[in-house]
């Protein structure tokens, strides 16, 4: 059982979905999701946690310049395995309901877009990691521009370009790794072994940190990202949000600081830094957003900041933090986004201001959206709440050790603060207070949505409660890794 | 050998049959001649290549693999082309023969080994190419593109007999494997000799549409006829680059200090040049001209970064440049035949009633813009890995700045066919021109996916 298995699957099924038509394309792609995500039930019920990395596959692709299609999965792209193969289903079931013009087209964009992502989370060759991060992309593309809103297509092609450029950096570096290594090849662990010195590693450093940080968004980098989540159709914005960002962040982790380790702690706190004030200026700017998508866009902005944070203060904690982070942070803004499609296709705005009782005409709704809105917040016992909190313990643990002391920390810590006010004042506004004309015609959940809405706050409570055998899945290959760059940075 | 008698012969019996009026004839009896021609340069592949004829020409894999990708893109080109030379005139024989002559002319530019033979070989394809700019007759602008190109090519083709003259002046040989030994046994070389070089850059940059020796290109291509431009802006510059190849791997080799710098200069010039002009383009057929310049400016890093992998790199990124422009020009007459512009506004809407033709259109423009999983891709890809190899850094990453910039003229096409929408009826896809779509299109993403099947080749 190989890896390839998990990332064929969906581009055949993207193949087939796109044949057929309307509904039937609708509940193909729904099984097919489904299959992946048993598919991925199963390498995780045989699958080891310890370091190693399983279920290889490593076959010869363009001899000529040492490029293998090489991939497998360890504990690190296993938790990123199990976000994307959970989330997709749960994306095309929250669209059920909804009408797209040529579905078998939309679904199966949505299908290819997942073996572009699962090529990225599990590759170990340089070159298939950059191929399976732009298959990603050019789905995503067309599903924006495709069913996107009325601003679609000035905003498709910025996000388009800020994307392909940031990547197009990305894959010179790689190739100046390939020349670099002793054996001319893109193998991940032949890279890890070339001692570049300092200097050409901080250029490498800087090649791979544009596009992950114009994917996650990084502050200054993020400013295509409000935009074109407002603008994608709601299914394409949860894919973004939901997983894509993922691939910029788990970029980091397996292929920057490993490839750059020097060049890394040269540059760490000016990159901790930007992610702070990403947290806070992404919290200042969601305080006064009147449309909740938007809203919800910049809150994705602030808590993925943390995330970043977590990830470059390089400690155990930090790492594992941002592994069970991702997880959460994916199902929890699937979530909020699910909510904010709700509210618009019933009542065609999502003005926050033309809003209000809505909980009294709608309790099962109200129910899920809090439990939602709680898991972002990041209250104890949702699943939040352990991401956050191991992310800032890595925070603290890195101020502790560095010049720039205490405050980073402190004011990452205001990430949670700042997203309970906008949260729950945004909570406040919609849900309570007097009901209007509009809101009054608004109808409970029912059927899909509902089974949807049940799935995310199930998932949000029991990982809340129980993370621990998530963490375990990751926490000898995060281990290892920081190990390792410890070592070598030493 | 027999490949380049076929393509030479088949002309002649074109001729004859036109005179017969058997015109529903000439495109079956072309492309099987040619597709003989396409067999016996095959069958020719990993045999011991010796020069022949007191070393003119050498048959190659370097010289069958060109030889072959131009052959089959003419044979993908002459396909479209059923009605398309009859709307212009009567003599449709004389096309099909002039086009072939210029192919004859195009083998030898592939296979020479004599600097003589260059000459004979550029002459024979542009002569040719001078007639087919101007077949509309009657039309002023093909007029226009036939005097243009046929004084600017006069000119071009001075420089290059005046540096080959030159080194003949210090070498004493056309020979390139004499002009190679003398290079390695004279270490101070005379200033001729490099005058000599410094011409024929001239003359082969001109040939290929490199700035600034670039000016004639957009006039050309768009005031030909659509199905000659395409043959002009695909076959004629894969040719054209193989002959640059050749020659320069084969001779100049050890001269790099000297030429390396010249060429830098040009490929920068005229990756921006191409494409910030394209960026401006209203028309369709005028941005392609333009983004072949650039084009152009890609397929210099494989001399500029000379290397065992050139002949490859020049192979793939050629191939990957070829077919998906035939698409592109493809789609254009067809477009163009309804519509009579060839305006980006054009294509407003062509999704709705012609999924296919659309979808085709996509992955060409992909492919030209570069994206992963198509043959583009892996062109750039070979051509960057070539330039890094060399430590050419920044010349890569004015490549890269360059490639972001394409995709904003390459996407507007997509964008008008998918995003905007307009009242247009169905365009008529005839069925050669569905075989010839679908083949490139399937060529062009199992070169993206697969690009080991071509890359053997050379």
């Amino acid at each position: 059982m190989t890896v390839s298995i998990l990332i064929f699957l969906p581009v055949v099924a993207a193949i087939i979905v796109a044949l057929l038509k309307n509904e039937v394309a609708k509940y193909a792609a729904l099984f097919f999701s489904v299959a992946e995500l048993v598919i991925a039930g199963l390498f995780l019920s045989r699958f080891v946690p310890d370091a190693s990395t399983q279920f290889t596959i490593d076959v010869p692709w363009i001899t000529k310049f040492g490029i293998y299609f090489s991939a497998g999965i360890d504990g690190i792209s296993m938790i990123m395995v199990l976000l994307t193969t959970l989330i997709v289903p749960l994306i095309i079931l929250s669209t059920l309901q909804h009408k797209h013009s040529n579905a078998g087209a939309f679904y199966g964009l949505i299908l290819f877009m997942q073996a572009g992502m699962l090529v990225v989370f599990t590759a170990l060759d340089g070159f298939l990691f950059y191929v399976g991060w732009e298959a990603a992309l050019i789905p995503i593309y067309f599903i924006c521009a495709l069913w996107g809103g009325e601003n679609r297509i000035r905003i498709t092609i910025k996000f388009f370009i800020y994307t392909f450029a940031g990547s197009l950096f990305m894959l010179v570096g790689i190739i100046y790794l390939y020349l670099q290594s002793p054996g001319k090849t893109y193998d991940l662990h032949e890279f890890y072994k070339i001692g570049l010195d300092a200097h050409h590693q901080s250029i490498v450093f800087w090649s791979f940190f544009l596009a992950f940080a114009i994917k996650m968004p990084l502050f200054p980098f993020h400013t295509w990202q409000p935009d074109t989540y407002t603008e994608a159709p709601t299914a394409g914005t949860m894919l973004l949000s939901g997983i894509m960002l993922k691939m910029g962040i788990y970029g980091v982790i397996r292929w920057l600081i490993p490839n750059a380790p020097l060049g890394f702690i040269h540059w760490q706190s000016l990159v901790m830094i930007l992610a702070v004030i990403g947290i806070v200026y992404a919290s200042l700017i969601a305080f006064n957003q009147k449309d909740g998508k938007r809203l919800i866009a910049y809150s994705s902005i602030a808590h993925v900041g943390l995330i970043a944070a977590g990830i470059f203060a390089w400690t155990t904690l930090g790492v594992q933090g941002a592994m069970i982070q991702m997880l959460n942070h994916g199902i929890n803004v699937v979530g909020m986004f699910f909510i904010w499609d709700i509210i618009s296709r019933r009542l065609n705005t999502r003005d926050i201001s033309q809003l209000g009782g809505i909980a009294k005409v709608a309790p099962k709704f109200s129910i899920a959206f809090l439990i939602i809105l709680l898991g972002t917040v990041g209250l104890p016992l949702t699943n939040g709440f352990v991401g956050e909190f191991l992310l800032l313990a890595g925070v603290f643990q890195y101020s502790a050790y560095h010049y720039l002391n205490i405050t980073l920390a402190a004011v990452a810590g205001l990430t949670i603060i700042f997203g309970a006010v906008y949260l729950l004042r945004m909570y406040k506004n919609v849900m309570y207070g007097e009901l209007n004309e509009l809101t009054a015609t608004f109808t409970d959940v029912s059927g899909s949505e509902k089974l949807t809405l049940c799935i995310i706050c199930v998932l949000i409570i029991a990982l809340g409660v129980y993370p621990h055998p998530i963490m375990h899945i990751s926490e000898a290959a995060v281990n290892n890794l920081v190990q390792m760059i410890n070592v070598r940075g030493n | 050998m027999n490949t380049l008698i076929i393509i030479s012969v088949l002309p002649i019996v074109l001729l004859y049959l036109g005179l017969y009026k058997a015109t529903k004839s000439l495109l079956p009896v072309t492309i099987i001649g040619l597709l003989a021609a396409l067999g016996f340069a095959i069958a020719q592949w990993n045999n011991v290549a010796l020069p022949i004829y007191h070393g003119m020409m050498m048959f190659d894999n370097f010289s069958i693999a060109f030889s072959g990708i131009t052959i089959i893109t003419t044979i993908l080109i002459l396909m479209l082309s059923g009605g398309y030379f009859e709307k212009i005139s009567k003599h449709t024989a004389e096309y099909y023969a002039i086009i072939l002559f210029s192919l004859a002319g195009i083998i030898v530019m592939v296979s020479f080994y004599n600097l003589v033979m260059l000459f004979i070989g550029i002459e024979i394809m542009s002569v040719s190419l001078y007639i087919l700019a101007g077949i509309k007759k009657n039309d002023f602008s093909s007029n226009e593109a036939a005097l243009k190109y046929f004084l600017m090519g006069a000119f071009s083709t001075g420089f290059l007999l005046f540096g080959i003259t030159l080194l003949y002046g210090t070498t004493g040989s056309f020979g390139l494997e004499a002009i190679r030994d003398w290079v390695i046994a004279h270490p101070h070389i005379d200033p001729m000799f490099y005058t000599g070089i410094g011409l024929i850059i001239v003359g082969l940059c001109f040939k290929v549409g490199a700035a600034p020796f670039h000016f004639w290109t957009p006039d050309v291509y768009e005031g030909s006829p659509t199905l000659i431009t395409a043959f002009m802006s695909t076959v004629v510059k894969t040719a054209g680059f193989a002959a640059f190849l050749r020659l320069f791997s084969a001779c100049f080799a050890p001269l790099s200090d000297f030429w390396v710098p010249i060429l830098l200069g040009i490929t920068i010039v005229t990756l921006f040049i191409g494409n910030i002009t394209a960026l401006y383009q209203q028309s369709f057929k005028r941005m392609l001209a333009f983004s072949s310049i650039s084009h152009a400016g890609y397929l210099l890093f494989a001399i500029v970064a000379l290397g065992s992998g050139s002949a490859n790199s020049v192979f793939v990124y050629a191939t990957a440049y070829s077919i998906a422009s035939i698409i592109a020009f493809g789609s254009l007459i067809l477009v163009q035949q309804q519509n009579g512009s060839d305006n980006f506004e054009s294509f407003n809407g062509l999704a709705k009633n012609n999924p296919f033709l659309a979808f085709v259109l996509t992955v060409a423009m992909l492919s030209l813009a570069g994206i992963p999983l198509t043959a583009g891709f892996m062109g750039k890809f070979f051509m960057f890995s070539g330039a890094l190899a060399k430590y050419h850094v920044w010349l890569v990453i004015i490549a890269v700045v360059n490639a972001i910039i394409a995709i904003f003229y390459y996407f507007r096409v997509i964008i008008a066919m998918y995003f905007r929408s307009a009242d247009r009826a169905e365009v008529l896809v005839p069925a050669y021109y569905k075989i010839v779509f679908g083949f490139s299109a399937l060529v062009t993403i199992l070169i993206g996916i697969y690009p080991d099947f071509i890359a053997r080749f050379i």
